[in-house]
């Protein structure tokens, strides 16, 4: 049980605090509703690219990093498909540097062309150091783009391609900043050896005084149900084949994201997991395979994706896999077996608890999903899964037109 | 109206009084030592079993990872999978690692699981049965994962940098390769194990919020002489035969579009008087996001994603590594502006402000660190392991806090002279 406070300042901003007095440290968190399915599809890559620019400077302050490592601080950030998040580790005493820091670059922030023209060359790097320097770096763009026609899943968070990083422009940087990163967009988590009380003071102090904005309201093209198979081949450098599934599932808020959750741990979690055990340790097809979603907050995919062991054929590879899929299609899963994910998930959620940052993190994440005492009932959903569903669920999910495959070959 | 442009005041971190808190100390009945911190704040367990059987011990290559792996997939009483299931089945994670000196069995579960986990704990610490058929399925997925990394540039450059620091026959410098796969047997792995895997050589380190009654539990599992011989393993000396040529370029992906530069040196190991030192100096140069070298060639020239130095944690020797993957084209440019960076701290003292940032950090990220038991644990580990008391970290934060710039001067002067580094692009 994760106890905190919350209150909104009047432009806007929600604010929730967990206090923990046995840690020495202060976790600062803002999480902005913003993420890589907000971009217009001619400059993709824009939310991530401009969560570098975030450290480039703000109107008041020149230099983020400085003042923060001078109070004994640490910082980084994240962009997904769905969200942007900041945070700021950093001994509690020191815990009003991170709010003079974080109010003043969400009040405006410096827009230097200088940080701009640098950070494009920063993330064009990134890009390539991750996307195409790597053998099958290329297969998740081609994935997307293979299993979304219209909703912006069907792109990566570092962009499309590159070109539209390297075409970014100053206005729009400053037209993005002032349309998402504003107060009533944003939730601000304070969290360790800090009193509600202080952190009242402060956000009043330090954000209060912040033009609300204008709340953004999202409006996306909806994805359509997927009515047929959709293949891709593809031959390239590298050194073994390999087999990309993947399938429609839920948005993170309907019941039915749990049921499908459960479902990809018993075909992939651990080493008693079902593809594991039957692929790579019985039958030798693949040297690794892994059933694994996106937790997107939209429908995502579920991806089953493995490495096949040399000399295997990719349609035998192929029909193994279909037929670990048909069993839990057409057996219903053994009351231990669903008992065995279910425990996992337990666990992993204490496991999760047991960092400051992760609290910090999943409690503005869970308010972003629309309450943050959701992170409280989180397991209850779990628990509530049956058997029964996993096998419905299974069979609507693993259906042949749900389905995108990417045969990766070995080539030269 | 608040003055946005004036920083709030701050607590200098150096002003912190670092406590590292004390663990408790048990044996077992057959003497092994149990290290223990607790907390209350969680229902989560960590309990790590240490062996002295990490690479440094094994006579033929990859025998002592293997053995590490391979003693969780099958015992004498149960297949791989059954122990896998028992474990997952109360959501424990059950992990092991190999590393240069020690090699580990680690487990993490809810308290309230503990008493039914260690029997599955005990049985693949004291009852491995190395099957045939596991090691050749280990060695073939073993031989794949290294096709497809041998690939990366970055895989290429750690490789042959160590190599060229070590020399290839050092366990630091040694690396796998396909024909080592094929060479594994599972004899060998069996002698390995009987001869590193005794209580003798075994160390316990526990935290989290334990069962009251864990030490006899401990006794129970693991506290008879029934399990393997009861020597020591000794550590033998080895000899560290370093390339004499210094620089190295590598074509391994003719499209590639980035490369990986690395620019490396020997340094001494934990025990001299100049590591902590230079774990201040290093911090500067490349060892954290505000540093040197990232400043210039990151946010200045945007030549990478990220560059770093780091400082080999090794016992027998230490090395100062520079790495990074920049654009192709100015992989050369990069290497220059390090060579740049290393002149500026010979030639000019580190202005007090810049000094102070880094004290600050250091000192707020060691704070951090120490957050929570399992946290603790970690740092009483790495110290009893290298036969080290809590003196010499506190010997480090001193010198974080009072080190001066004229030392840090000297400290490059003395160890941040290019010709001494070995310099490697892989693209």
């Amino acid at each position: 049980m994760i106890h905190y406070n919350r209150f909104t300042l009047d432009n806007g901003l929600r604010v929730i605090v967990h206090e923990d007095p046995t840690t020495p440290m202060a976790v600062v968190n803002v999480m902005y509703d913003v993420g890589a399915r907000d971009e217009d599809p001619a400059q993709t890559g824009f939310a991530h690219l401009f969560e570098h620019l975030m450290f480039g400077g703000s109107v008041n302050i020149p230099e983020y990093d400085e003042p923060l490592q001078m109070a004994g601080g640490e910082n980084n950030a994240y962009t997904t498909n769905d969200l942007t998040n900041y945070y700021i580790e950093l001994p509690a005493e020191n815990l009003e540097t991170a709010f003079w820091l974080e109010s003043d670059r969400m009040l405006s922030l410096a827009f230097s062309e200088k940080s701009l023209e640098v950070q494009r060359k920063v993330v064009t790097e990134e890009f390539k150091e991750h996307y195409i320097n790597k053998p099958y770096g290329d297969v998740w763009h081609k994935m997307r783009e293979l299993a979304y026609s219209r909703h912006p899943y069907r792109w990566m968070t570092i962009g499309k391609e590159l070109s539209h990083i390297e075409h970014a422009k100053l206005d729009d940087v400053k037209s993005f900043f002032y349309r998402h990163y504003r107060p009533v967009n944003a939730i601000l988590v304070v969290a360790g050896k800090v009193t509600t009380e202080q952190v009242k003071v402060l956000a009043e102090k330090w954000f209060g005084d912040i033009a609300s904005g204008e709340r953004y309201v999202r409006n996306l093209p909806v994805e359509p149900p997927q009515q047929e198979a959709h293949k891709l081949e593809i031959k390239a450098k590298v050194p073994l084949d390999a087999l990309y599934k993947t399938y429609h599932i839920y948005p993170r808020k309907d019941q039915r994201y749990y049921t499908a959750d459960l479902l990809s741990d018993i075909l992939s979690g651990g080493g008693s997991s079902r593809l594991h055990q039957v692929l790579v340790k019985e039958k030798k097809l693949f040297s690794n395979i892994d059933c694994y979603h996106f937790g997107s907050l939209d429908a995502g995919l579920m991806a089953i994706d493995g490495k096949l062991v040399k000399g295997v054929k990719m349609k035998d590879a192929e029909k193994a896999i279909q037929e670990e899929l048909v069993k839990v299609q057409q057996q219903i899963i053994p009351e231990r077996e669903l008992q065995k994910v279910k425990n996992r998930v337990e666990s992993m959620l204490a496991f999760e608890d047991m960092g400051l940052l992760s609290r910090a993190n999943n409690l503005a994440f869970y308010e972003l999903l629309g309450d943050a005492s959701l992170m409280n009932t989180e397991f209850e959903n779990y628990e509530r899964v049956t058997a029964k569903e996993i096998q419905d669920e299974a069979q609507l999910i693993f259906s042949e037109k749900n389905s995108n495959t990417i045969h990766y070959y070995a080539g030269n | 109206m608040i003055n946005r442009s004036q920083a709030p005041a701050i607590k200098d971190a150096v002003d912190f009084d670092i406590t590292l808190k004390p663990y408790e100390l048990f044996k077992l009945d057959n003497g092994i030592p149990v290290y223990v911190v607790r907390s209350e704040e969680q229902e989560t367990v960590q309990l790590e079993l240490v062996f002295p059987a990490g690479s440094w011990y094994e006579t033929e290559n990859l025998v002592a990872s293997a053995t590490n792996f391979l003693m969780k997939n099958g015992t004498s009483k149960h297949s791989a999978l059954q122990v896998n299931e028992m474990a997952e089945y109360f959501g424990a994670y059950l992990n092991r690692n190999c590393y240069h000196e020690n090699a580990t069995y680690t487990l993490h579960c809810l308290t309230k699981h503990t008493a039914e986990l260690l029997p599955i704990l005990q049985e693949v610490v004291l009852d491995p049965a190395f099957p045939e058929e596991e090691l050749a399925i280990f060695s073939q997925n073993m031989k794949q994962k290294l096709a497809v990394n041998l690939q990366k540039c970055e895989f290429v450059a750690n490789r042959h940098i160590d190599k060229y620091l070590f020399g290839e026959f050092h366990p630091y410098g040694r690396v796998s390769s396909m024909e080592a796969y094929d060479a594994l047997q599972t004899e060998s792995l069996r002698a390995f194990y009987q001869r590193h895997y005794n209580y003798a050589n075994c160390k316990i380190f526990i935290a989290g919020n334990l069962p009251e009654n864990i030490i006899p539990l401990l006794n129970q599992y693991f506290g008879s002489t029934l399990w393997n011989g009861e020597t020591s393993t000794i550590r033998p000396e080895l000899p560290i035969l370093p390339a004499e040529e210094k620089k190295f370029r590598i074509f391994n992906d003719e499209n590639g579009v980035q490369g990986a530069v690395r620019i490396a040196r020997p340094f001494p190991n934990r025990y001299h008087p100049d590591f902590p030192k230079m774990l201040v100096l290093n911090t500067i140069f490349g060892g954290y996001f505000g540093s040197r070298l990232m400043s210039n060639i990151r946010e200045e020239k945007g030549y990478t994603y990220g560059i770093h130095s780091q400082l080999y944690n090794f016992r027998q020797a230490s090395a100062i590594n520079i790495s990074t993957e920049a654009g192709r084209d100015v992989c050369e440019a990069t290497l220059t502006e390090v060579y740049k960076e290393m002149d500026r701290l010979q030639k000019e003292e580190i202005p007090e402000e810049e000094l102070s940032l880094v004290r600050n950090f250091m000192i707020g990220s060691i704070l951090g660190d120490l957050d929570g038991a399992f946290q603790v644990i970690q740092r009483w580990k790495n110290l009893i392991l290298n036969d080290l008391d809590e003196n010499y970290f506190h010997n480090n934060i001193k010198t974080i806090k009072t080190i001066t710039a004229a030392e840090l001067q000297q400290l490059a002067q003395q160890y941040y002279n290019r010709e001494d580094f070995y310099e490697l692009i892989v693209i």
